[in-house]
């Protein structure tokens, strides 16, 4: 096992917003029910305690995060050692019931997007189709839409950062549409 | 001549010189001018020529109606044409030209078309140019092009930068005059978050220029109070230069906001384009005074009455010593009022109501004015200025009382609301016959997803022209739309006062008998050329419907989309079809409001961020190796991997030489893999795929077609069972979103009830072919045990571990050859493609790239989706019938290949081709048949859908479609060359090479 390459090596921008690639973390797609008591215990044990998040929430935690991406699905993020501990307890808790679970951890990249007041909200309002004011928009919103003209997911830590997914594939752009829309000038908004 | 005044203008800084340009002459302005204003103040009152008869014209309008004062702004980078002077702010070092004129504003050779006017009407172009067609393309356009047209195209990239926004909101009021304040307050009282969009630079629109006390104070300081209360409210939002450019559905507007138009040094984005939702939308969007149409009303210095007010109020501009106003309304008397007090002489006032005038008359005559009533405008005179105009009865057909001198002319026949914003997305007009226009009908609002109004209209742009009325409107419009968005409150309009004005009397022609000579120099669409003739004409020539007129006479189709030209051109169309106004109707209002920028309309995507561009693990990789991409969706993929000095071809070849002799290596990260889970999945895959997958047994892979439920091919791949619930299906590159999202639509919208669930993990591994007799070797070398034929033979998977890296390997086989596909995690992939690259080496290993690939299937016959398919071509056509279950009761596709048309034994057949000569076929070519089609073309019996040069075969090879293709084996048929020649191919079996496919069962 060589050491693990992310699609752009750490890169990182300093604008009037930071702008930086993040390391890779252990990431596992969930679809099941969101009814399901199993499925519930199961992503418990899975994700070391994390409740269930509601509709456009994450439950973030010091080194893990459960994302709602949809009514049957959900984003667990951990440290990359423990996907496949967490993969076996998902197996273990959801034996006999209809499920899925796939590592997903290298089909992502994670950017992080911080800045000095409204600066990370008026970068992703800038190219998300989300409503990015304080009253609609606060640490632990998670929002799964689109960056432009890709696919993205962010959410909001409780310092007012905000973390971003993308596909790897992509990453590339992703960054030089942050980077563009984190050159500056105020917007004055929020 | 126009000039500055010594004192007033309220939006100047006379401190301030500001230097700009105007066709290389050098002028200076102050701050707080337009270009417009700038021009005026330095006697340019000539700004442009027009469109069709390039006759000389000057600014006309104040604000975003102008349609003459057209100008090319900036140089090289920053070059813009089409740009109105009214709506420019001035900045130092502003360059500008005119448009539409050669060799020079002053004098233009294009000119020469108004004196041959009357050989030009409506439809001159159609009628004229329509015979012998081939001449159109050759000669006539040309031509017309080099004398026709606005604005130059700039010639180099925009040098600015450009950004959207995206902005939520409950109240949007598009408008900052002071209804749109008015109702902003009302709204924001009641609890709601409101925007507020003004397109020009200063609050209070027409207000301050018009007058009025509101709570006892002048209407400037009330705008003022406004702006100050508002701006301390936190749920409030102000944009000054921040255009409303368009309504759409369910509450989506675009602002267009022009942050550094007026200040090009500045840095940041140029325009930033606002998306916005909004629960409910306030238009209050005000009006535009309509021209009145007199003969020679284009001549510079006859303008809007309302402009003249707001150049000598806004910028304290003399048009000229002795204006004549001419108005069928009240309103336009504060026009000579504001000139008299500017110590202007008001030559007349001409009104053509037989009696007039409320209070404002009255101040007028007090004034000392002249005011001829029942009088009307036979003509101006002058040619580049206006010098006078004679005067007759407005009753009669214009035989000239007497000429009074002057040298501006201020026109009014009445306001027209800007509705334009409320019509974009379906809000309904009502003639409003005492004004003499059409405004908003409340009870046809555009209606959003519920079926209510999402749109409520404020003050003068509901057609409420007085000051008290329309800040009532304007109050109750933030109220109503507030309590929409579901915030009650209540708030009541401040008291007002205002003169009293008289009824005005609808003039659409001046004087109302003007015979034919008078109405071919009266225009109604300034920009356009048309003229108050070519409107009869069209009606005459039976254009009845104001849509076809329209198009018919270009009336109101150039930049300013005939925003002052509209209500007076559908005017003299009803008169000429003997109709109403309200049975004409009006043409169809569609955004933008006025032009917006590519720049915005772009936003971030341009240069690197244009596309999304996909890369895989080992993009780096092979850029850094000199690969010539090849765009495969969004994603690039080597096409080759050319050397020093090789062609691709060559390059091509060698590839192929070494794969089929040794090993190759290709990057196949792109193709899509979707997992498949779930109780049904089995099941869920025999509908999905036109053979069976529920019997594959886990471990091993099996090729698959898919089909549209019109029987269509749309994908194939190889599908490998991971366990008893779940398989990886492979798509093609392209395929990869496409059939994720089919899958998802069958178990969304018809199995619901199925237990399955799908996940797309394309991105998730990286996937390196490993293709060659020497494959299992290099593979052997790192690492990886037991991949003889015995434990892992031909289509199967294992896990294995490869230079240490854990994998799962498809031995698949796209080639030919002996074959292995791996899948490691991405951020693995790279390390795996430099191992094996070294581990290779002694056997002169390459990567090969998408051409080679293509080839080598070819070489063994199999299909390509998008080569050998085109939406049209069902598997039964390409000698797939093996690949299609005869045992399943159903699957996708089915019903509809049993169709009589998908059953007719005439379909063309998929076979092999190779050239008698040994030649590659062109690609798409039709094999020729024996005599012509209805058409007289000649008939066809086949088609080339690939064809490459073979370099293990040595000669071209190819496969196609051809009529009863397999039933002719061996036959020789032509196929026609783009140069006319043909070539002969004979008719073979598309496997060419290792038939047997010993290669790769090894």
């Amino acid at each position: 096992m060589s050491e693990p390459v992310t699609a752009l090596n750490g890169a990182t921008y300093a604008g009037v917003a930071r702008i930086a690639e993040l390391p890779r973390r252990g990431m596992i797609t969930i679809r099941g029910s969101q009814e399901s008591a199993a499925l519930v215990a199961a992503v418990g044990a899975a994700s070391g305690g994390l409740d269930m998040p509601g509709p456009g929430e994450a439950v973030i935690a010091a080194d893990r995060m459960l994302g709602w991406m949809s009514p049957d699905e959900l984003l667990l993020m951990l440290p990359p050692a423990e996907v496949a501990g967490a993969l076996a307890a998902l197996a273990e808790g959801m034996a006999g019931e209809h499920y899925l679970a796939v590592e997903v951890t290298d089909a992502r990249a994670l950017f992080s997007i911080s800045g000095e007041g409204a600066v990370a909200r008026e970068v992703l309002a800038r190219l998300a189709p989300v409503d990015l004011s304080p009253a609609a928009f606060g640490p632990g919103n998670f929002r799964r839409t689109r960056l432009a003209q890709v696919p993205a997911a962010f959410w909001m830590l409780e310092d007012g950062s905000f973390e971003l997914m993308c596909f790897r594939s992509v990453a590339a752009y992703v960054f030089g549409l942050l980077c563009t829309a984190g050159e500056g000038d105020a917007v004055g908004h929020y | 001549m126009s000039t500055r005044l010594a004192a007033g203008g309220r939006l100047l800084d006379r401190a301030k010189p500001v230097h700009f340009t105007f066709n290389g002459k050098r002028f200076t302005g102050v701050e707080g001018d337009t270009l417009a204003s700038a021009l005026l103040a330095n006697d340019q009152m000539l700004m442009g020529r027009s469109f069709k008869y390039h006759r000389p014209r000057g600014v006309v309008a104040s604000g975003a109606e102008e349609p003459n004062a057209l100008v090319g702004l900036g140089q090289g980078a920053r070059f813009e044409p089409n740009q109105r002077a009214t709506t420019t702010e001035l900045f130092d070092g502003l360059t500008a030209q005119s448009q539409n004129h050669w060799p020079s504003l002053e004098f233009d050779i294009g000119a020469v078309n108004a004196k041959l006017s009357r050989f030009l009407p409506a439809g001159f172009y159609y009628k004229t140019f329509i015979a012998p067609r081939p001449f159109w393309k050759h000669v006539y356009e040309p031509i017309i092009r080099q004398s026709a047209g606005l604005g130059k195209a700039p010639k180099e990239g925009d040098a600015d930068r450009y950004e959207h926004f995206y902005a939520f909101t409950d109240v949007l009021v598009i408008g900052g005059g002071v209804a749109g304040l008015t109702a902003a307050l009302a709204a924001a009282q009641s609890g709601a978050q409101v925007m507020v969009l003004e397109q020009t630079a200063h609050w209070g629109g027409r207000a301050p220029v018009d007058g009025g006390t509101v709570a006892g104070q002048e209407v400037s300081a009330h705008v003022d109070a406004l702006v100050a209360e508002l701006s301390g409210m936190d749920n409030v939002r102000l944009r000054l230069r921040c255009m409303g450019s368009g309504v759409y559905d369910h509450g989506y507007v675009l602002g267009y906001e022009r942050l550094t138009d007026h200040q090009p040094e500045a840095g940041g984005p140029r325009h930033r384009l606002w998306r916005i939702r909004a629960k409910q939308v306030v238009t209050a969007t005000g009006a535009i005074e309509r021209p009145l149409s007199f003969a020679g009303n284009d001549i510079p210095g006859v303008m809007l009455a309302s402009a003249v007010r707001d150049y000598v109020v806004n910028w304290a501009i003399s048009p000229g010593d002795r204006t004549v106003v001419v108005t069928n309304n009240d309103d336009a008397y504060r026009t000579a009022i504001a000139l008299k007090q500017a110590g202007l002489e008001v030559a007349a006032i001409v009104d053509p109501r037989p009696e007039a005038g409320g209070a404002l008359t009255q101040q007028a005559r007090d004034l000392g004015i002249r005011v001829e009533q029942g009088r009307a405008v036979a003509k101006v005179m002058g040619a580049k200025r206006v010098t006078g105009v004679a005067i007759c009865p407005h009753a009669g057909e214009g035989a000239a009382l007497e000429t009074i001198d002057c040298d501006a002319v201020a026109m009014s026949g009445g306001w027209s609301p800007v509705v334009h914003l409320w019509s974009h997305c379906g809000g309904k007009l009502i003639w409003d016959e005492a004004q003499a226009h059409f405004r908003p009908d409340a009870e046809r609002a555009p209606t959003g997803h519920d079926g209510l109004p999402f749109v409520t209209v404020a003050g003068s742009a509901n057609g409420e022209m007085g000051l008290a009325s329309g800040l009532a409107d304007a109050c109750a419009a933030g109220l109503k739309a507030a309590a929409a968005a579901g915030f009650d409150g209540t708030a009541t309009a401040p008291e007002a006062e205002a003169p009293e004005e008289a009824p005005l009397l609808p003039v659409w022609l001046m004087p109302q008998g003007a015979g034919p000579a008078l109405r071919m120099k009266a225009w109604l669409d300034f920009q356009n050329d048309v003229k108050v003739s070519d409107v009869q004409l069209a009606a005459q020539e039976g254009f009845e419907s104001v849509e076809h007129a329209k198009r018919y006479t270009t009336l109101g189709m150039a930049t300013d989309q005939g925003k002052l030209s509209n209500i007076n051109g559908l005017a003299v169309l009803s008169q000429s079809l003997n109709t109403t106004i309200p049975q004409v109707g009006t043409t169809t209002f569609r955004p933008p409001y006025t032009p917006i920028s590519m720049g915005a309309i772009a936003g971030e995507a341009r240069g690197e961020t244009f596309q999304p561009l996909r890369r895989t693990p080992m993009h780096g990789w092979h850029e850094k190796a000199g690969a010539y991409w090849e765009p495969v969706g969004h994603w690039r993929r080597p096409y080759c991997y050319p050397r020093d000095g090789e062609t691709h071809a060559q390059a091509v070849e060698r590839e192929i030489n070494q794969t089929r002799k040794a090993v190759g290596l290709l990057d196949a990260s792109t193709l899509g893999k979707i997992v498949v889970k779930g109780p049904d999945a089995g099941k869920f895959l025999d509908m999905l795929y036109t053979n069976m997958m529920s019997t594959l047994k886990p471990g091993r892979c099996r090729y698959g077609l898919m089909c549209s439920e019109n029987g269509f091919l749309m994908d194939d791949g190889v599908v490998a069972r991971w366990d008893e619930d779940t398989f990886l299906c492979h798509t093609t590159t392209g395929g990869a979103e496409r059939i994720h999202a089919h899958m998802e639509e069958w178990l969304q919208t018809e199995w619901w009830d199925w237990k399955v669930y799908v996940a797309n993990v394309t991105e998730q591994y990286a996937q390196i072919a490993v293709v060659g007799p020497r494959a299992r070797e290099v593979l052997e070398q790192l690492g990886a045990t037991g991949m003889d034929s015995q434990t892992f033979p031909f289509m199967a998977w294992e896990d294995r571990t490869v230079a240490g890296i854990g994998a799962r390997i498809y031995r698949i086989s796209f080639s030919g050859e002996l074959s292995y596909e791996i899948a490691v995690p991405a951020s693995q992939g790279l390390a795996l493609w430099e191992a094996l690259h070294k581990a290779g080496a002694g056997h002169g290993v390459m990567a090969y790239g998408t051409e080679a690939l293509h080839v080598m299937r070819a070489e063994k016959g199999f299909i390509m989706i998008g080569d050998e398919t085109d939406g049209t071509v069902i598997p039964q056509d390409l000698g797939l019938g093996w690949a299609i279950s005869k045992k399943k009761t159903d699957y996708l596709g089915k019903r509809a290949q049993q169709r009589t048309h998908m059953t007719d034994p005439t379909r063309w057949k998929l076979v092999g081709l190779e050239t008698v000569d040994g030649s590659v076929l062109p690609d798409g070519a039709y094999a020729v048949a024996d005599g012509t089609n209805a058409n007289g073309q000649v008939a066809t019996q086949g088609r080339v859908t690939s064809t490459y040069h073979s370099p293990t075969l040595g000669r071209g090879i190819a496969m196609g479609l051809v009529l009863h293709g397999p039933d002719r084996m061996g036959e020789v048929i032509e196929f026609g060359k783009v140069d006319g020649s043909r070539v002969a191919a004979r008719i073979v079996d598309p496997v060419f090479f290792d038939k047997d496919g010993e290669k790769q069962n090894v």
